[in-house]
């Protein structure tokens, strides 16, 4: 079939929607599908162009076949959501070969639409929902395109009716967003995750770890006080603790188990609101010490935070803590065991010093108290980036190195106290945060990651001393940009800009807002958001009403709207002149028939009356001069003015 | 197609907690429904008038016109009209402007032609929904029978016994007046001279060398009906175009010998409407 149905203006505007939405997928798909796509498209667009015949329909097959296979032979399968995403891209780019009838078109253009919603499979950030705005403004401008059947469309007429019916459409957006009775998914299976590695803690501490997180401008998770602290930056955000050493890495190991350990609660709560990233562990974090569990978590033997589900999602849960409390003072005997345990044989140096120590206090807080002293008063140094350790790592910082990241110190003080026989483990989480003045929310971020030490003393329980503090008190009191110095930190982080910092500030809020409100907005929230505007235990049917009636009363308004702009109809003054004209010639007997054009009226006027014969050319002249003519109007519409009223004069 | 289309994603949207899933789908559907409104508006307060459609030979199409008067302050785009059984046209209206289209019609068989009720409609501006309204404008077209084909040889002229033949001319030409003879027509006489003179005249027309005949239905040789009238639809062609005077007999029909376009639209007209 010749492409010959289609207006160039119509299939480059099809082809163009269809570059703008396949676009993103380049990101992530195999190159060489957003490359085919482009080659597909442009030379559609060149078939069409040309009038030329479209490719046979055999070669088509031949190709999707291929393609099919190459994405099988890239994904090693056939399922699941990325691979639907290259079928249905390379699929959509072959349909448009054999796009020549109107039913066609409507399909490419409405699986354009459909092309959008996978987009958000792999970001719904704020400004991906702006860029896919536009995609879906050019998508339906395209698609009024398709329906000027008379007359070419011209482009800003159709763009601006399709902004139109966009803005018009909002209200019932924002209605069924507010009211449509949302469903938790997943409706079937679980959907297949993206396993790219999302930064953020590990199940496991090795020297470097976190340094390298500590560039990570990527929020963690974000923190809303019901009454803000004074300095909330200065919570420890609890996280996986962790038990075995290996000579180099510490793990989590596999002693915690769920329990409900007894915490003794020191001084006020703290409640708040936690809204915390994805990172596909199951951990959350919660202000040391929580004293709340929130539905679907629970609390480990070690006083962690877990969730029962995969943080696939963006998760918002409220928690209660109590910064100052006392727990584990009956630990159990196996606990304490396994917290004393070291691998032999290593760090020979570190555990000569500890026995000297050992062997001039019995006590074993003075021997606390000792390590932090060392680590105070000599030359050790906090740093972003250490020394790298390739020999014994504990030795090797603390006798020859001595600057170190977090991870450093906690990993040495645990060790040393393990080898004084103090039962210690290392925990890690975050510490300290932000607080951005716009909202009040606390963001704390990947760079916030922080690992710290508990022992465990006897009549005391497990007590948290975080050895970075003895070193750098700065980073315990003012952050991670204030302990280092300028060149390590962060671009943002470093003060010098302060409408840049404020600028973040703003951006952040927003972001906070739209994860809350637009992204986070469950069958939960809903609830909740519903409660609050008075419609408490709502059920699906009544939510439905609701959503019918205002959205009726919606659709009704806009159409009484929509015919009083029809109706709101003022002639043109030109308009106006020119029937008061008729009406004057009307009431002399002669009447412009409905078929008489000005010109053939005039004449006939002009046979009948000669008096007015110049001025009812006159007024012909201008009528049409003003009405269909162009360039210069200056002063004609005076004239026209003038020419009518003497016909009225006369007649 | 597309209310499937949007269920689709809905149903995407859930499965994995698409949010902005949900707010295209919610947007599409706003829109949706907005674009029933301007569907419907594109249609409303459209006024038809039927326009004049000439008369046509059978075989021949139609041109049935129609005025489409857009009185309101917006533009219409993409109009549908349609008679039955022909391919819909579309046509773009101005604001506030009226515009004359020509809906053409193939014709068959001679006689008046109804073309039924003319359909409007408008999938304006998405596509999704159709508005139409149906509207009996009366329109009717006379279809002359088709002439008929080939060598055509007219009757021969009468032979009226003497000074008859004086008075065939064409009537333009006015020379004067002479006494009255008998077999004048009545509508030669200078009725006006005879109110002054009491003297009957006849009025003497000049241009004279045109024939005069009879095209009468039942001189034709036995013929069907409809041949019989297509070859008298050719006559009269012919006889006119060769500025003969020419009377058509019909049964039950008798037009005087004449000329001229109106005397070939009345005979024309006699031969579409003829009922045997």
């Amino acid at each position: 079939m010749i492409a010959r149905d289609l207006s160039p203006i119509n299939l480059a505007a099809i082809l163009g929607s269809l570059a703008l939405v396949i676009g993103p997928h380049s990101l992530h798909l195999p190159g060489w599908i957003p490359a085919l796509a482009a080659v597909v498209l442009l030379a559609r667009f060149y078939f069409g162009w040309r009038r030329m015949k479209l490719p046979n329909k055999w070669l088509l097959i031949a190709l999707a076949l291929s393609s099919t296979a190459a994405i099988a032979l890239s994904y090693h399968t056939l399922y699941g959501r990325d691979v639907g995403v290259a079928l249905l891209t390379v699929m959509i780019a072959l349909k448009v070969m054999e796009m020549t009838k109107p039913r066609d078109t409507m399909v490419v253009v409405l699986l354009a639409y459909f092309l959008v919603v996978t987009n958000f499979f792999y970001s719904q950030s704020i400004p991906t929902a702006f860029y896919m705005l536009l995609v879906v403004w050019i998508i339906t401008a395209t698609m009024i395109g398709l329906q000027h059947q008379a007359e070419q469309p011209a482009v800003v007429p159709v763009l601006r009716q399709a902004a139109i019916m966009i803005l018009q459409g909002i209200p019932v957006m924002l209605t069924l967003f507010v009211l449509f009775p949302r469903v938790q998914g997943p409706l079937w299976g679980l959907p297949q995750i993206n396993y790219s590695a999302k930064s953020g803690l590990g199940e496991s501490m090795t020297p470097g770890d976190l340094s390298s997180l500590s560039l990570s401008d990527a929020v963690a998770f974000r923190v809303l006080f019901d009454q803000p602290p004074a300095a909330p930056e200065q919570f420890y955000w609890r996280g996986p603790v962790l038990w075995n050493y290996d000579g180099r890495t510490w793990r989590a190991g596999n002693y915690a188990s769920a329990g409900a350990p007894y915490i003794q609660r020191l001084g006020p709560q703290l409640r708040y609101t936690v809204t915390m990233e994805s990172h596909d562990r199951n951990w959350m974090f919660a202000i040391d010490m929580p004293t709340s569990v929130p539905d679907g978590a629970y609390l480990t033997t070690d006083y962690q935070l877990l969730s029962r589900r995969i943080v696939r999602d963006r998760l918002r849960y409220d928690m209660t803590s109590s910064p100052r409390y006392r727990v584990g003072f009956d630990e159990s005997p196996d606990a304490l065991r396994l917290a004393q345990r070291l691998p032999s044989g290593v760090s020979p140096r570190a555990r000569a010093l500890v026995a000297q120590w050992r062997a001039e206090s019995i006590r074993d807080r003075d021997i606390v108290v000792r390590a932090l002293k060392m680590f105070r008063e000599q030359p050790f140094v906090y740093t972003l980036s250490p020394v790298p350790l390739d020999a014994d790592p504990v030795d090797q910082f603390l006798f020859e190195t001595r600057s170190g990241f977090c991870e450093h110190y906690a990993s040495a003080f645990t060790f040393l106290m393990r080898a004084a026989g103090i039962p210690a483990r290392v925990v890690t989480g975050y510490l300290g945060g932000e607080v951005n003045p716009l909202d009040g929310y606390v963001v704390v971020r990947q760079a916030d990651a922080h690992a710290w030490s508990e022992v465990w003393l006897p009549g005391e329980g497990w007590v948290r001393i975080d050895p970075t503090a003895a070193v750098s008190p700065l980073r315990v009191e003012r952050g991670l940009a204030e302990a280092l110095p300028a060149i390590d930190r962060p671009l943002l982080a470093r003060g010098t800009f302060e409408w840049l910092k404020q600028a973040r500030y703003a951006w952040d809020a927003a972001a906070n807002n739209w994860n809350q409100w637009v992204l986070g907005y469950n069958p939960d929230r809903q609830m909740r958001f519903l409660g609050q505007m008075g419609l408490s235990n709502a059920n699906w049917q009544n939510m439905v009403i609701i959503l019918t009636v205002i959205s009726g009363s919606i659709m009704l308004a806009l159409g009484l709207a929509l015919l009083l702009r029809l109706e709101s109809r003022r002639p043109d003054p030109v308009q106006r002149l020119y029937l008061a004209y008729c009406d004057a010639l009307a009431k002399r007997g002669a009447a412009r028939h409905p078929s008489e054009g000005p010109r053939d009226f005039a004449a006939r006027v002009s046979m009948q009356f000669p008096e007015i014969k110049a001025s009812a050319q006159k007024v012909t002249a201008l009528y049409v001069a003003l009405r269909y003519g162009t360039g210069e109007h200056s002063g004609k519409l005076e004239e026209m003015r003038e020419a009518v009223r003497k016909v009225r004069q006369r007649a | 197609m597309f209310g499937v289309t949007i269920l689709v994603m809905l149903i995407g949207s859930i499965n994995y907690n698409l949010s902005l899933g949900y707010v295209l789908v919610f947007l599409l559907s706003g829109n949706g429904m907005v674009s029933m409104l301007h569907t419907w508006r594109n249609l409303a307060r459209i006024s038809l008038r039927p326009g004049k459609a000439d008369p046509v030979f059978a075989g021949q199409r139609a041109a049935f016109r129609v005025y489409i008067e857009n009185t309101s302050s917006l533009p219409r785009t993409s109009l549908g009209v349609q008679l039955t059984g022909t391919e819909p046209e579309f046509h773009d209206v101005a604001r506030g402007s009226s515009k004359l289209i020509e809906l053409k019609v193939s014709t068959a068989n001679r006689g008046l032609l109804y073309p039924g009720r003319l359909r409007i409609f408008t999938t304006y501006p998405v596509g999704l929904f159709y508005a139409w309204a149906i509207v009996d404008l009366g329109m009717h077209c006379l279809v002359y029978p088709q002439p008929e084909a080939g060598r055509c040889i007219l009757p021969l002229a009468t032979t009226s016994a003497g000074e008859g033949q004086a008075m065939r001319a064409g009537e333009e030409d006015f020379a004067g007046l002479r006494t009255f003879r008998a077999g004048d027509s009545p509508r030669r006489i200078a009725w006006k001279a005879f109110a002054r003179t009491e003297v009957l005249l006849s009025k003497q027309f000049s241009g004279g060398a045109a024939a005069e005949i009879w095209l009468d239905f039942r001189d034709l040789p036995v013929m069907e009906i409809e041949a019989k009238l297509s070859r008298l639809t050719r006559w009269v062609i012919e006889s006119e175009a060769a500025g003969i005077r020419y009377g058509l007999r019909l049964p039950g029909t008798e037009l005087d010998p004449d000329s001229g376009v109106p005397h070939r639209e009345r005979c024309l007209q006699a031969l579409a409407l003829f009922k045997s």
